[in-house]
């Protein structure tokens, strides 16, 4: 039953996951076999930006989870993310070492510049690559687990909810943006150098994390995809579509959405690791509320309840937001809420809406 | 337990961790016959006495209509029963055990007690057979959903309710998409996957064509016996075509019990119910 429904009923998936592997081989081959004045040369800038967006889309694909499956609108989700993105941030600022403009082998150049004596007590460990991926998981999880406990034992749903979650996203950038709080405070983490003893300059690096990234979020599809076809997603359903009469079939609602919660937040947490060595940079404005809410707008574009929507949506609108700010740099905003707006009214099920009404109409 | 055997237990992974297996209330006792007790029940909404000192008893494998006029108390004794209401006083027991005052919403659908709702709410979104699997009786545990699979027994079970509730032809099609009395049937098919010693059922046949309300009455009185079934209905011609015994509610509380000809004839209740037709 499960696999008919993971597989067969998930032509979309195929189609995207098949994209992706596509993506994966041609583009190292063209960055690093084909000559730089070739015509099919894929500059390492494009590489990085498209490994960027990829890690975009892992994280649309864990907000659509929740969103789209179980009905839990998240505009704190970005939160989740910078939070993998910090983990792994402070792990590539310890491989610094004594590369830094003071030089200091064990504490990062802006402890120095705060006159810090020590590492505080939290940076231990993230010396360490493999302390550092267990925190990329554990702190966004359990995060996510306490607040999720908290929130949905006391059965806090819609609108209350989204607003505590942006509240949550916004008290944390708010204590991020501290120096006292020991991450860099409004400059965030940045000059990193290398990761696992490799260059992040190198080409060859860069294409590691790119491939990293259309791995992530082709695993992190089918981990999701998984749970949406299993048992578990259809109880997601009916959850979303009628809370109370799931309670009265037995379902324990708020352990359910607890779950996919939490897993959903690490999956956001994945998508931050491998997103910061590729920009090369993670500051407290990734926890701005604008960033969770431009989220939502991706997975609305690409279409709630798909997945592989959520994932087109991410790159559709990131593209289109990099050609935008550079052509009409005035204009951009306006041209994100106008498409929200024409895609909530007219298009529910968003761009993969109509190309599945184009399908079935054909 | 040494600290090989602690290591052990969590390497067994046939079996879920102690910590996590719930505590187990007891199996539905049934001694006495008696399937559900109500006893002394009240409960006020800001001063309006919703139910007032009720007492009812419902036997094992009864079918039980319950009429009343609106704001008798019908739908207040439902949520009481299921766990969605509390009530200010009194005692709600099922079976002998189990003390539905200390349960909540699932504990209750898991302990065996139904509801249909009078409008109908079935997943919409969800097949017909979706609706049944998520109805069936399971383990609902996060984890043991995540690896759910059908199993013949299972499939038997969804493709028996099916054929009764007259759904067969249906069955991959959206619940949205079915006809009001359609959706009346798929959400008593999906009381009887959980295979509840109790179905509580709110107007089933509101809305029906006379057709779907004989198929109705002879779907409920099949299933009673086996299990007991409690109607709140409207409806006379349905209540008079599959009654045993019916309850009279008014005002919160009982006014009169017994065979549909006795109640029918006792002057409180043509006062204030069957006389107005």
């Amino acid at each position: 039953m499960i696999s008919s429904r993971f597989i067969h009923d998930d032509k979309g998936g195929v189609w995207f996951l098949g994209i992706l592997l596509l993506i994966a081989i041609l583009v190292p081959i063209l960055n690093l076999l084909v000559p730089a004045d070739s015509a099919f040369h894929f500059s390492t800038y494009s590489v990085t930006l498209l490994g960027k967006y990829l890690t975009y889309a892992l994280l649309a694909i864990a907000a659509d989870l929740v969103w789209g499956y179980l009905g839990i609108l998240s505009l704190g989700h970005a939160a989740f993310f910078a939070l993998g993105g910090y983990a792994m941030g402070m792990y590539l600022m310890r491989q610094i070492g004594d590369r830094g403009v003071y030089g200091n082998p064990e504490l990062p150049d802006f402890m120095v510049f705060l006159n810090w004596q020590e590492l505080p007590w939290f940076w231990y460990g993230f010396d360490m690559f493999w302390f550092a991926l267990l925190m990329v998981i554990l702190v966004p999880g359990v995060l996510a687990y306490i607040f999720g406990y908290l929130a949905f034992r006391s059965r806090v749903s819609g609108v209350y909810l989204s607003i505590i979650t942006q509240a949550l996203t916004y008290a944390l950038m708010l204590a991020f943006f501290r120096n006292e709080m020991g991450f860099g405070g409004n400059n965030g983490l940045t000059d990193f150098k290398d990761i696992l003893g490799f260059s992040l300059r190198e080409d060859s690096t860069r294409i590691v994390l790119f491939v990293a990234s259309a791995l992530a979020l082709a695993l992190g599809y089918l981990a999701s995809r998984y749970i949406v076809s299993s048992r578990l997603g259809l109880a997601c359903v009916a959850i979303r579509d009628a809370e109370s009469r799931s309670r009265f079939i037995g379902y324990r609602v708020e352990n359910i959405k607890l779950w996919v919660f939490t897993f959903s937040a690490v999956l956001a947490g994945i998508a931050g690791a491998l997103y910061v060595p590729q920009v090369g940079i993670i500051n407290p404005g990734e926890f701005s509320p604008l960033n969770s809410i431009e989220l939502i707008v991706w997975v609305a574009i690409g279409g709630r309840a798909t997945l592989y929507g959520a994932a087109a949506g991410a790159l559709l609108v990131n593209y289109s937001k990099s050609y935008l700010t550079a052509a009409l740099p005035e204009v951009w905003l306006f041209a994100l809420g106008a498409l929200f707006i024409l895609v909530t009214m007219y298009l529910p099920k968003g761009i993969i809406g109509i190309m599945r009404r184009r399908g079935a109409g054909a | 337990m040494t600290w090989a055997d602690a290591l052990n237990s969590f390497r067994q992974r046939d079996r879920v961790f102690e910590f996590l297996i719930p505590e187990q209330p007891p199996a539905l006792d049934l001694s006495h016959n008696i399937v559900l007790y109500m006893e002394g029940v009240s409960k006020s909404f800001d001063g309006f006495k919703a139910i007032n000192d009720l007492n009812l008893y419902i036997e094992a494998g009864e079918l039980r209509c319950i009429i009343g006029p609106n704001g008798a108390g019908k739908s207040t004794m439902m949520d009481i029963i299921t766990g969605r209401t509390r009530p200010d006083t009194g005692q709600v027991w099922f079976g002998q055990q189990l003390n539905l005052l200390e349960m909540d919403e699932p504990q209750i659908a898991e302990a065996g007690i139904g509801r249909k709702f009078q409008k109908p709410t079935v997943f919409e979104s969800l097949t017909v057979v979706q609706n049944l699997e998520l109805a069936m009786a399971q383990d609902r545990r996060v984890w043991p959903l995540l690896c759910a699979r059908l199993s013949g027994e299972q499939q038997d079970h969804i493709d028996e309710v099916l054929t009764i509730v007259n759904l067969g032809e249906l069955r991959h099609d959206p619940a949205g998409k079915l006809s009001h009395g359609q959706k009346q049937w798929l959400e008593i098919g999906m009381l009887l996957m959980q295979k509840p010693s109790l179905l509580l059922v709110d107007e089933p046949v509101a809305g029906m064509t006379h057709q779907e309300m004989e198929r109705t009455a002879e779907l409920l009185t099949s299933l009673a016996g086996e299990r007991s079934v409690v109607v709140v209905e409207h409806d006379m011609d349905f209540v008079r075509s599959i009654a045993r015994t019916v309850t009279v509610l008014h005002q919160g509380s009982v006014l009169s019990e017994g065979k549909m000809e006795q109640v029918q004839n006792d002057p409180a209740v043509i006062e204030v119910y069957l006389g107005e037709g």
